[in-house]
């Protein structure tokens, strides 16, 4: 299907341009640069809602495309389109685009306009990456999203900023390199950058091994998986609420995205051979790093962890799919693995963005993210409290809220791939709410710890504006996940299809 | 009106009453708020009495249709249905006339109480949960609801959240239920690999042709997949029926108020795991090797638990371990395969340890919430509805002849008395010694309380009076069904296939159906037993309880320095809590630790990343120049370098 209007395009395109007008406001009109980025935020918002509407569930085939030439000495296209993997992605970009301006409204007083600007400019990055059909504009686009956030980092963040900040970049920049070498590798090899085209490339199993490790690292990374995951806490802990919004809620699925949109496909044997690799390190996060977040001082590294262990299921789904084929050939528990991830994703992104906003709520009151400077939160904060404990049990995974749709679809497909990765998976139903329901415990409910804690007031309106949004989604999509499933049966499908196919030639 | 309509209502109207009081606690106020949830859940006992009635009266067959579907993955179909059939419209009306009980109750008890309105928000919200269990018709929605009365009961337990011995507790509540639900998880995805469906009526039906089907462990090892399955679902229920080793979170929720105490854990969530294997009947007949663990951990909860109980000094404790021994006894019948036995208890015991809890909920009030009965003593002097009421509930625990008790335990003892499974000799004799047990703690409670000399303090006995009638006319309307409704319901329980379209029952293993072969009527079973064991056994425990703590009080001081070894055992719970804190507790938070110091900070940063930490360092040095105004110029180069890059392909 193509639209009239080139609505990807607009979707990458009108936040840039609003950046610039936001950075033209100037330092000295804040509330110009906060209504403006606001007003282009929502209005992004509310044109992305018709790839939701627009969108043809019954074909996996790319919709909304775009294609120009870009640089035709290279055969590199400017080549957009959707699919029912990229199209959720997008929109939960464009939601927490809104949601991020709100959430720095008042709380950032110094250089507002730059503030908004990165976040406008990030906002169209992570769309792009999403919406890129095209491996080099892919990558150009994984690249701009680190400076944005490398920015938030290294100016709105904490005392330990810059370390956690060259931090994150280094590590980022440095994954993506292999996977630079990998594009570039599969085009001398098929003289294109299409990626569509890239999927149906025969290549040996030596040369897929290599690019798979190549992406690897670069997924791997962003996603992150255990042991490549250390930068996530410290970025986090340093950059400003915002910052771990936005990071937490679309930047780690770049990684996902990544492993479906280019490992699956384009080297399915390399994928099938290593699939142990991945499996073994979700497994890690999914039970080392959940004892990690247990001992965690930190609210916002405790939440950081929590994230790599849900994050550990996205790669279990999308990797136990070799498996149980390999269990049986009807395959039977692969697309529900690949759904439940892609649910998983989509749900991380609300659960851990409320997450942080919770915490940063509490930081602005109290400037400290340490659990042992609080407790009874709960007696001056009520409508908070109810909120809270409300995301922290999506955290832990509680039927009814969307955190617990994709680790049961997951958990239920692992279990036709092995008994034992089932089991160690369904170790979250505990250490999920052994480090959730203690942080409760030790921060909201008791008495009340000190003074600072009782002269907290309650949320204000902003507040309860994001806080209703991101509960109203995570009750929707745990009650009635369906429509969100209708969307990407096809790609699924179709994925299975491409990875079940040798393309050794 | 369509009978789907009046289906739908029946947990809508709990729900509808919950959000009231909650949302708009301010805007409905007190009042209001109990009136909201009373009418929803009273308006939901009727319809569910209107559906048993219909069920009884008008032929009504049982109804299985879902209501919307949840998700599509992989062709399965996830629903939100329900299954309205005899078990469930039975337990559909106990749960909404204890629930209602509570709710007026409740007027009194938390009168005084600032989070009066959500209180009833959240006893509403664990109506309407519990009614989605019982009313399910698939594993996705029987999980649900699972948890969410798991929330609820978090929720209520932690409900004075600044008692630190409250958010302890429901903290402990609710992860040893995960610690159940991983195998109840477990259990669900076996079925959905080897049946393809959550769905009850498949499972059950295709059942019978799975029971060769074996899982893969390990190299050659297979497992038979319907025993594996059962197990995990048991070990489900002995999350939330708190059998052990996973009882150990019920004595603590005693924490919460005593109305949840009466209505969550005694009478209604308790027992879902109860329910939930009679429910499942169809597959765990399959599985003698499940039922003999089930027939095991039920026996040793019964007697093990019972014994606790005679130690215990805090009134609602008391109560607790006997909900516990009581448990075990429905548990002991599962395992017998007579699931209308388990069920029958679990019905009869709903009324009379509602009623018990209640009662000592209303001596609480009453000793201005003082819990301990080594102060208490005499009390029927000032509360005699309190008292009768409570003595007509003791006799119905204790199952003396004629009282509802007496009918559903006697049934459980004679069913795993016919039983021939492994295990059911050790559980035989377990609930016949539960028997002298129960009569020892249940008279020894009745004594300690009302009876003898008074060991209050001046001050609470001179304002020492009867509860009002919001409390005291819910003792009476449960004490009604307490003594009478076992008389009354045996036969078409039992032995009227009133609960056939539900249990499913292999001949060979049909011990109730034995026991119907020798049933006369209920007049003919009391009259009888006083020539069987149980009887005098009662009579023992009651004997011994009045030597001891009627007539000589310092002789129970005495036997306890005799016996100082058992006693110092039963008074440390078998020292399950102990070890559950060393060993777990804090071996969790030491790995979490080690893995994290070692781990994450040793060896990843250590070695691999902060190797490079002194080139990090100085690329830090100049980076830190960002913060001087450098940005600006950052920003713009790069959303030029972006404009430029990307928009070349207008100029080529």
């Amino acid at each position: 299907m193509t639209s009239s209007l080139p609505l990807l395009s607009i979707l990458i395109w009108l936040p840039l341009l609003g950046a610039v007008l936001v950075l033209l406001a100037g330092n000295q009109r804040p509330a110009v640069a906060r209504w403006l980025a606001l007003l282009v935020a929502s209005v992004t918002l509310l044109l992305s809602l018709q790839l939701w509407t627009g969108f043809d569930t019954t074909t996996a085939a790319m919709q909304f495309t775009e294609l120009k030439a870009w640089i035709p000495v290279f055969n590199v296209n400017y080549h957009l389109g959707v699919d029912g993997f990229s199209m959720p992605l997008i929109l939960l970009t464009t939601i927490f685009g809104v949601l991020v301006i709100v959430a720095g409204w008042e709380v950032i007083k110094d250089r507002v306009h730059q503030y908004m600007a990165a976040f406008l400019v990030l906002q169209a990055a992570l769309t792009g990456v999403f919406a890129a059909l095209d491996g080099l504009l892919f990558y150009v686009f994984f690249e701009a999203m680190l400076v944005p956030m490398f920015l938030l980092i290294g100016v709105w963040g904490g005392p330990n900023r810059v370390y956690a900040a060259v931090k994150f970049f280094l590590y980022t920049f440095l994954g993506s390199v292999f996977m630079l070498i990998g594009l570039i590798y599969l085009y001398l090899q098929s003289g294109s950058f299409n990626i569509l085209e890239w999927h149906e490339l025969g290549l040996s199993m030596t040369e897929q091994k290599w690019i798979f490790l190549g992406m690897l690292a670069a997924f791997a990374v962003k996603i992150p998986m255990w042991p490549v995951h250390t930068w996530l806490p410290d970025a986090h802990v340093e950059a400003p609420t915002g910052g771990s919004i936005i990071l937490a809620a679309v930047m780690l699925k770049v990684g996902g995205y990544g492993f479906i949109r280019f490992s699956l496909p384009i080297t399915p044997d390399a994928s099938a051979m290593l699939d142990w690799v991945v499996i073994g390190l979700s497994l890690i996060a999914v039970v080392y790093i959940g004892f990690v977040a247990l001992v965690q001082t930190d609210m916002k590294k405790l939440i950081a962890y929590s994230s790599i262990t849900h994050m550990g299921f996205v790669t279990l789904g999308l990797f136990i799919a070799f498996s149980i084929f390999r269990a049986s050939p009807d395959g039977f528990g692969a697309a529900m693995g690949v759904e439940g991830a892609m649910m998983q994703m989509i749900s991380h992104g609300f659960i851990s963005g409320a997450l942080f906003f919770v915490v940063g709520v509490l930081y602005d009151r109290m400037h400290s993210r340490d659990i042992a400077d609080y407790g009874g939160v709960a007696n001056v904060m009520p409508w908070f409290s109810m909120f809270a404990v409300l995301f922290f049990m999506a955290n832990a995974g509680l039927p009814g809220t969307s955190g617990f749709v994709g680790e049961f679809m997951v958990i239920l497909a692992s279990f036709n791939a092995s008994i034992w990765i089932a089991f160690f998976a369904t170790f979250t139903l505990i250490l999920g709410a052994a480090y959730n329901l203690w942080l409760v415990k030790r921060v909201f409910f008791g008495e009340v710890r000190n003074e600072k804690v009782s002269r907290l007031r309650d949320i204000n309106s902003r507040e309860v504006f994001i806080l209703t949004v991101l509960a109203v989604a995570v009750l929707t999509i745990g009650l009635y996940p369906q429509p969100l499933l209708n969307v990407m049966h096809a790609s699924v499908e179709h994925l299975l299809q491409q990875i079940t196919q040798t393309k050794i030639i | 009106m369509k009978v789907e309509t009046i289906i739908l209502l029946i947990p809508l109207l709990p729900l509808a009453g919950a959000l009231i009081a909650g949302l708009l606690r301010n805007q409905v106020g007190r009042t209001g708020s109990h009136i909201v949830t009373i009418l929803g859940v009273g308006g939901a006992f009727v319809l569910s009495a209107l559906i048993l009635k219909m069920q009884i009266y008008d032929d009504m067959q049982s109804m299985n249709y879902n209501l919307y579907t949840w998700g599509i993955s992989d062709s399965v179909i996830f629903q939100v249905g329900f299954l309205i059939d005899h078990l469930t419209s039975l337990m559909m009306v106990v749960v909404t006339f204890v629930s209602l009980m509570v709710h007026i109750y409740t007027i009194g008890y938390m009168r005084d109480d600032p989070g009066y309105q959500r209180f009833f928000s959240y006893i509403a919200l664990f109506t309407f949960s519990m009614l989605m269990l019982v009313m399910s018709n698939n594993f996705l929605q029987l999980f649900f609801a699972w948890e969410a009365v798991g929330l609820v009961s978090y929720l209520l337990i932690g409900f004075w959240y600044k008692k630190e011995t409250a958010i302890f507790a429901n903290m402990k509540a609710f992860m040893v239920n995960r610690v159940g639900d991983f195998g109840f998880l477990l259990g669900i995805a076996a079925i959905m690999s080897v049946f393809g469906t959550l769905d009850y009526a498949e499972v059950f039906a295709a059942a019978p042709s799975k029971i060769n089907e074996t899982i893969a462990v390990f190299g050659g090892v297979e497992w038979s997949a319907i025993t594996f399955i059962c197990v995990g679902l048991f070990i489900g229920a002995m999350g939330k029926s708190a059998q052990a080793p996973l009882h150990v979170w019920l004595p603590d929720s005693m924490e919460g108020p005593t109305p949840i105490s009466a209505l969550i854990h005694a009478a209604t969530m308790v027992t879902a795991g109860i329910f939930m294997v009679a429910r499942m009947s169809p597959l765990f007949e399959l599985s003698d090797a499940a039922l003999s663990f089930v027939l095991i951990i039920g026996g040793f909860t019964a007697l093990a638990m019972g014994m606790i109980g005679i130690v215990q000094n805090d009134i609602k404790r008391v109560i607790a371990y006997s909900t516990l021994s009581q448990l075990g006894y429905m548990t002991v019948a599962l395992g017998a395969s007579a699931y209308s036995a388990a069920i029958f208890h679990l019905m009869t015991h709903a009324f009379f340890k509602a009623l018990l809890f209640l009662a000592a909920g209303s001596v609480i009030i009453a000793m201005h919430h003082e819990q301990d009965m080594r102060k208490m003593g005499g009390v029927r002097r000032w509360m005699p509805v309190t008292w009768i009421t409570s003595v007509l509930g003791t006799l119905a625990l204790i199952g003396f002849p004629f009282f509802s008790g007496f009918y559903s335990k006697d049934m459980i003892i004679e069913a795993v008395g016919g039983a021939t499974r492994f295990g059911s000799g050790f559980a035989y004799w377990a609930v016949l010694l539960g028997v002298v047990v129960t009569a020892f703690y249940s008279f020894r409670l009745l004594y300690l309380v009302f009876h003898g000399q008074t060991r209050m303090d001046k001050h609470t006995e001179d304002h020492m009076q009867e509860t009002p009638l919001v409390v005291t006319i819910p003792l009476v309307l449960l004490a009604i069904p307490s003594v009478i409704i076992g008389y009354f319901t045996i036969k078409p329980i039992l032995f009227g296939g009133w609960l056939d379209d539900a249990i499913k029952v292999s001949a060979q293993n049909d011990v109730v159906a034995e026991l119907g072969q020798n049933f006369h009527g209920a007049t003919a079973l009391a009259l009888h037993s006083v020539q069987t064991a149980p009887f005098w056994l009662m009579i023992g425990g009651f004997v011994l309880a009045t030597w001891f703590y009627l007539f000589k009080p310092q002789l129970a001081e005495n036997m306890k320095k005799r016996f100082s070894g058992l006693h110092s055992l039963l008074e440390n719970k078998y020292y399950f809590d102990d070890f559950n804190n060393k060993v777990f507790a804090r071996g969790f938070i030491r790995i979490g630790n080690s893995l994290w110091k070692r781990g994450d900070a040793g060896l990843i940063d250590g070695i691999g990343v902060n190797g490079t930490a002194a080139f990090i360092g100085k690329l830090g040095e100049r980076v830190r120049k960002l913060q001087s105004g450098y940005l600006y110029e950052y920003a713009f180069a790069m959303i030029i370098g972006l404009i430029g890059l990307l928009g070349a392909w207008l100029l080529v």
